[in-house]
């Protein structure tokens, strides 16, 4: 039953706290969500125990759910090591995330209905992780779409956060649309929708081609291309991650839990447990590193100048996400795994600790209306540090160093085009996150406060201790999670007895051996990320240190490169012209026109126009058209009934 | 054996005898009216449960059968049902209640007729369900239109007449060359048992004309496209409960006629008209997904999703496999289910402001929680999240539909992305933003009634969604049997093209 618990506390809690919990007290709902939670990911770890350290694999099947011919789906827990992963990332996140919110919504009066997004949101991440066919994954993927959207739009009564829901539901449609393509596909060539069939008949489907779209092409290659647009719709990779940076209209919790460690990882995890499809099709492989590649450099690149703090992390995570996919792209999938590890707990700290100043500065976000704060909140910024420190890979003592770092080694050590490609990029990206993560720091922590009001800085405390004990539990986690001396308690993920800790869970070809020989590349190759984030610190640092005036002279210059950075190289601006503005005149001029002029014009409406003359000199009825019917009716089922009586007569 | 299925075909004719002879005129006697209709279709839907408590889903054929001398010679009166046709009698017992209890206050003027009329109709649709004689099917079918017909014309809205007027033009074509067809059909196959025609087989030529007679008939009911533009005409003037049973059980009756006429008894006319019922069907997914985005009026916009989730039945039916059959089903259960509820919701809002305006809304998330989560549940049942039953019949259609032909299921998927657009637009422009309309300030939220009326809605979208294995093991054998069918005669009409191969054989 462990595992039954694990999943379900969570949709108990948001049922309660959703159905009942205007009736139950100022805190009641939020505190029983929370106590489910922790209860969840009290369990996580038991089971994390179980199946990666102990190796009890198992498949817990629940319920049937699709029936239909050769199609049979049930509901079911796969729990392998990769499962027990995300299991450990998913409960333990949101459970902090619970706690830190029952500080940080604290003058929110809607935070029954909060809690319960947020614990439906778990459920539905935990149904995701734990499925062990396509259909149920794809519950789990649409489910915390759905409560993504929920607590984008959380504050309602913001046109921009209800458009910022709307932008994030549809962009992951977009991706989805994609996925469903993919199962279709998936369920055409292997008459079956269950992970073990699927992949176990994987390897006897390389090479063969179907007919797709008119097309022959080589089955597994479309298959996992199909799904990858999926997880790019989630994991807001490159020409789907519009909806990433809006995303942040929701609660600053909610970006921590949904927007950088659990749900938008989601991609990279479909990947990993996709491992025995993708690696029978190369080029799928060669395009996730790419496109893997390009989104660090890109979301990196557009970092570099945002003002707003939660905006920089939110270009970051889909940056870092880039990060895994590349990883992934190059059959280092335990390497991906490692760093979505390392990242949740980075990550999820950096966002907690920026909702921690924004809530001491009054609700502000905009950088360039802080500074100086570091005396007045010094908890928040050690903690930050750590999370930034992280982030930037600086060595040997953070976590963030060792899974980075093995990610760009291993695309080094594929030694192909597209792994180049990928170093090449990584690298770069490696010094642009430096500069950001760092810029945001000394405009955030120091220098001379900014703000509108000089007495605003005596209201300013440090976070409550409800919400600072999760950052100093995330803190900890960034540091030494990635720790070589620790990995048999966090796992082995990427170290020689990689293997035995993944049990299976992960396919690999002998030939894909990055992972491996990343251990051989030479040594400027691993000193490259560590002196690259040196390059972007000390650019950071001169500029928001040594000469704070110049940033703001060269924003006034507005030279192109800055302007197209800072418009995010105009994704928004693109698609609004190709896309959704498009669509809305289309819908019109075929409503207007298509129904309206054609259909109707030459159909009911120019019919009717006929008759109309026609029975006007016939017969005045008075009463409207309803008759007409009737009558016809009648006279049909008179000929009709007179035609039967007598064809029955004579015929028989 | 008692007949049960006339039982509940008949029994709201017992309503309707109860209220003309009982309720008197006055406030008093319409309230009488209402509650003799409201026990009556609960009783009748007790009843569709007893049938399907009786009902064996591992058996071949029809089931609870009644077979009496009727017009003299082959036609008779025949019922009965199979696993393809009680769960629509079910349905439409299941929504009869709730229609009734959703016009309870917003019908003001002439609700006896208005009781009687609903009564009627709910004999004549369970009729086309359970009707296994075709002439009989026939009389229920085209009958079905005129109760319709009253209630949208004598309690519609102001534009009632054209909207009438329209629809009287689309069915009058259909029903015509329907009947045309069923004449022919007797002709030559000399009976009008409907079991007896689906073992017939038609001559191909033959087959062609009556797919097309049908395809008259079913099309415009469906609605498919272009033949959909009195639907959100009718829909935009037809009272709440009158949109709830079209959208619920009448364009059904389309789909259902499809899988029981046209699919079994003209099969080789089927396969060749597929790649067309496949563009029809994704023009009508795409085009009128479209058109919602661009519609003003919530009922409108209501009513042309519907017409794009019609579009999968079609899509699925077509597949002519397994997957895309049950998909069909399943996704005409849940589009009765979810679209019934939308127009609920609908009601539900006018009813207080009197007007279906998007833009006359904004913010009332903050006066009615209640409504909008009920409203919420039906916006994803309606863009088909996994978990409701919205879901489960569009994928299965398209996974079926993805067999035989890749490019249309690409096409119909997109309408995944544009249900999103359309659903959560709508969803975000009437409850979401700041509640600033001075005549929004105290809506109150949903009543108790109105809870009562929604909860079962909401609780089938949900149970079947996540366990729709019910609906599955009611279905199953008769989709396989009716497939099994159809291939069979595709198969005799290859061997029959092909002799000398056959008999090459030693």
């Amino acid at each position: 039953m462990l595992y039954q618990f694990i999943v379900f506390f969570p949709l108990f809690g948001a049922l309660i706290a959703g159905l009942l919990g205007r009736f139950m007290g100022k805190h009641g709902a939020e505190y029983l969500a929370t106590f489910f939670l922790c209860v969840s990911a009290a369990f996580s770890i038991v089971a994390f125990y179980e199946v990666a350290m102990l190796h009890h694999a198992t498949t817990v099947r629940l319920f049937s759910f699709l029936d239909s011919g050769d199609l049979q789906v049930d509901w079911s827990l796969r729990i392998d090591t990769l499962t027990a992963v995300m299991l450990v990332v998913v409960t333990g996140v949101s459970a902090l995330v619970h706690v830190y919110s029952i500080g940080y919504m604290e003058h929110d009066e809607h935070r029954p209905r909060f809690f319960s997004y947020l614990s439906l949101f778990t459920f539905a991440m935990l149904a995701l992780v734990t499925s062990d066919n396509f259909v149920q994954m794809f519950f789990g993927w649409e489910g915390v779409g759905l409560a993504s959207y929920l607590l984008i739009g959380f504050w309602y009564t913001r046109p921009s956060a209800n458009a910022a829901a709307i932008k994030a539901f549809i962009v992951n449609r977009v991706g989805d649309f994609g996925f469903a393509l993919g199962l279709m596909a998936i369920f055409f060539v292997f008459r079956s929708l269950d992970f073990t069939t699927v992949f176990d008949a994987a390897a006897g489907k390389a090479g063969q081609t179907f007919n797709f779209a008119g097309y022959q092409i080589d089955i597994l290659t479309t298959i996992c291309l199909l799904l990858f647009m999926g997880a790019m719709g989630k994991s807001a990779q490159f020409l789907l991650h519009t909806w990433l940076p809006d995303a942040m209209e929701g609660p600053t919790p909610v970006s921590a839990l949904i927007h950088a460690a659990t749900m938008v990882t989601a991609g990279v995890f479909l990947v990993c447990r996709c491992s025995p499809l993708f690696e029978q099709a190369p080029i799928a492989l060669a395009f996730v590193t790419i496109v893997g590649a390009t989104t660090a450099f890109f979301a990196a690149s557009v970092g570099l100048f945002q003002n707003d703090i939660k905006r920089v992390i939110a270009y970051s995570t889909c940056s870092q996400l880039g990060y895994m996919f590349v990883a992934a792209g190059v059959s280092a999938y335990q390497a991906a795994m490692f760093h979505l590890f390392t990242h949740a707990f980075f990550k999820a700290l950096l966002f907690l600790g920026a909702g921690s100043v924004i809530h001491a500065l009054n609700d502000e976000q905009d950088m360039r209306k802080m500074g100086g704060t570091y005396k007045i909140i010094p908890w928040t910024y050690i903690l930050m540090l750590a999370g930034t420190f992280s982030l930037t890979g600086f060595p040997v003592f953070f976590s963030g160093f060792w899974s980075k770092d093995a990610i760009i080694e291993s695309a080094f050590a594929a030694h192909s085009s597209v792994g180049t490609y990928g170093f090449v990029l990584l690298t770069v990206a490696a010094a642009m996150t430096s500069f950001y993560s760092w810029r945001l720091i000394f405009m955030t922590f120091h220098g001379k406060y900014r703000g509108r009001d000089l007495h605003d800085l005596d209201h300013v405390h440090d976070a409550p201790q409800i919400m600072l004990v999760p950052l100093v539990i995330l803190a900890l986690g960034a540091v030494i999670a990635g720790w070589p001396l620790l990995s048999n308690v966090f796992g082995n993920f990427i170290t020689e007895d990689q293997s035995e800790f993944w049990h299976g869970a992960i396919a690999q070809l002998p030939a894909h051996n990055a992972l491996e020989a990343r251990e051989m590349v030479p040594a400027w190759v691993q000193l490259a990320p560590t002196a690259m984030m040196l390059v972007g610190f000390l650019i950071a640092w001169y500029f928001y240190m040594e000469r704070p005036e110049l940033p703001a002279q060269l924003a006034a210059r507005r030279g192109p490169l800055y302007l197209f950075l800072y418009n995010k190289w105009y994704f928004d601006e693109l698609y609004d012209a190709i896309f959704v503005r498009p669509a809305k005149w289309i819908g019109r001029q075929l409503w207007k026109i298509g129904d309206g002029k054609i259909i109707d014009g030459f159909g009911p409406d120019g019919v009717a126009a006929g008759v109309l003359d026609w029975t006007r000199q016939i017969v005045r009825l008075q009463s409207g058209y309803v008759y007409h019917y009737a009558f016809a009716m009648l006279v049909g089922v008179v000929v009709f009934a007179t035609y039967f009586v007598m064809a029955g007569g004579i015929g028989k | 054996m008692m007949p049960l299925l006339s039982a509940i075909v008949f029994f709201p004719l017992i309503g309707v005898l109860l209220i003309i002879l009982m309720a008197r005129e006055g406030e008093e006697g319409d309230h009488l009216a209402r509650q003799i209709s409201l026990w009556t279709t609960v009783v009748v839907f007790g009843f569709s449960l007893y049938a399907w408590y009786l009902f064996d889903p591992t058996k071949h054929g029809f089931q609870l059968t009644e077979n009496a001398e009727w017009l003299g010679g082959t036609i008779r009166y025949r019922m009965g049902v199979d696993g393809i046709s009680l769960p629509f009698v079910i349905l439409t017992a299941f929504l009869m209640p709730l229609c009734i209890l959703a016009s309870w206050e917003s019908i003001e003027k002439r609700v006896k007729e208005y009781m009687i009329a609903f009564l009627i109709l709910e004999t004549l649709m369970i009729g086309v369900f359970t009707a296994l004689d075709i002439v009989v099917f026939y009389l229920f079918f085209e009958g079905g239109l005129i109760p319709m017909f009253l209630i949208i014309g004598i309690w519609g809205g102001p534009r009632r007449v054209y909207a009438s007027f329209k629809f009287f033009l689309y069915t009058l074509l259909g029903s015509v060359l329907m009947l045309i067809a069923i004449m022919a059909m007797y002709v030559t196959a000399g009976t009008t048992d409907i079991p007896a025609l689906m073992a017939y087989h038609f001559p191909r030529d033959m087959q062609t004309w009556l797919f097309l007679a049908f395809l008259a008939s079913f099309a415009v009911k469906l609605p498919m496209w272009p033949v959909h533009t009195w639907l959100p005409d009718a829909h935009v003037e037809a009272p709440t409960a009158g949109s709830v049973i079209l959208a619920g059980i009448l364009l059904k009756m389309g789909g259902y006629g499809f899988l029981r006429f046209s699919l079994p008894m003209f099969p080789d006319a089927s396969v060749m008209f597929a790649p067309m019922m496949f563009t029809l069907s994704v023009v009508a997914i795409v085009y009128t997904s479209l058109v919602a985005l661009a519609q003003e009026d919530i009922k409108k916009l209501i009513a042309y999703s519907s017409v794009a989730h019609m579009g999968f039945v079609t899509m699925g039916l077509f597949a002519l496999n397994r997957q895309g059959v049950d998909g069909a089903v399943v996704q005409m259960i849940s589009h009765g289910f979810i679209s019934a509820a939308l127009f609920l919701c609908v009601g539900v809002i006018y009813d207080r402001m009197h007007t279906r305006e998007i833009k006359a809304y904004g913010g009332i998330v903050q006066r009615m929680p209640i409504y909008a989560a009920v409203f919420m549940v039906f916006t994803l049942g309606n863009v088909g999240l996994p978990g409701t039953t919205g879901f489960i019949g569009e994928f299965l259609s398209l996974v079926g539909v993805f067999q035989v032909n890749t490019w249309v299921a690409i096409f119909a998927t997109t309408g995944i992305i544009l249900s999103a657009g359309y659903a959560l637009w709508l969803y975000g422009r009437v409850m979401f933003g700041a509640l600033e309309k001075a005549s929004l300030q105290k809506i109150p939220d949903m009543g108790l009634r109105e809870v009562i009326v929604m909860a079962p809605l909401v609780a089938a979208t949900l149970y079947f969604g996540v366990y729709p294995k019910p609906i599955f093991n009611l279905t199953g054998t008769a989709v396989e049997q009716t497939l099994a069918g159809i291939k069979s005669k595709l198969a005799d009409t290859a061997s029959a093209e092909t002799p000398t191969h056959t008999a090459a054989v030693p």
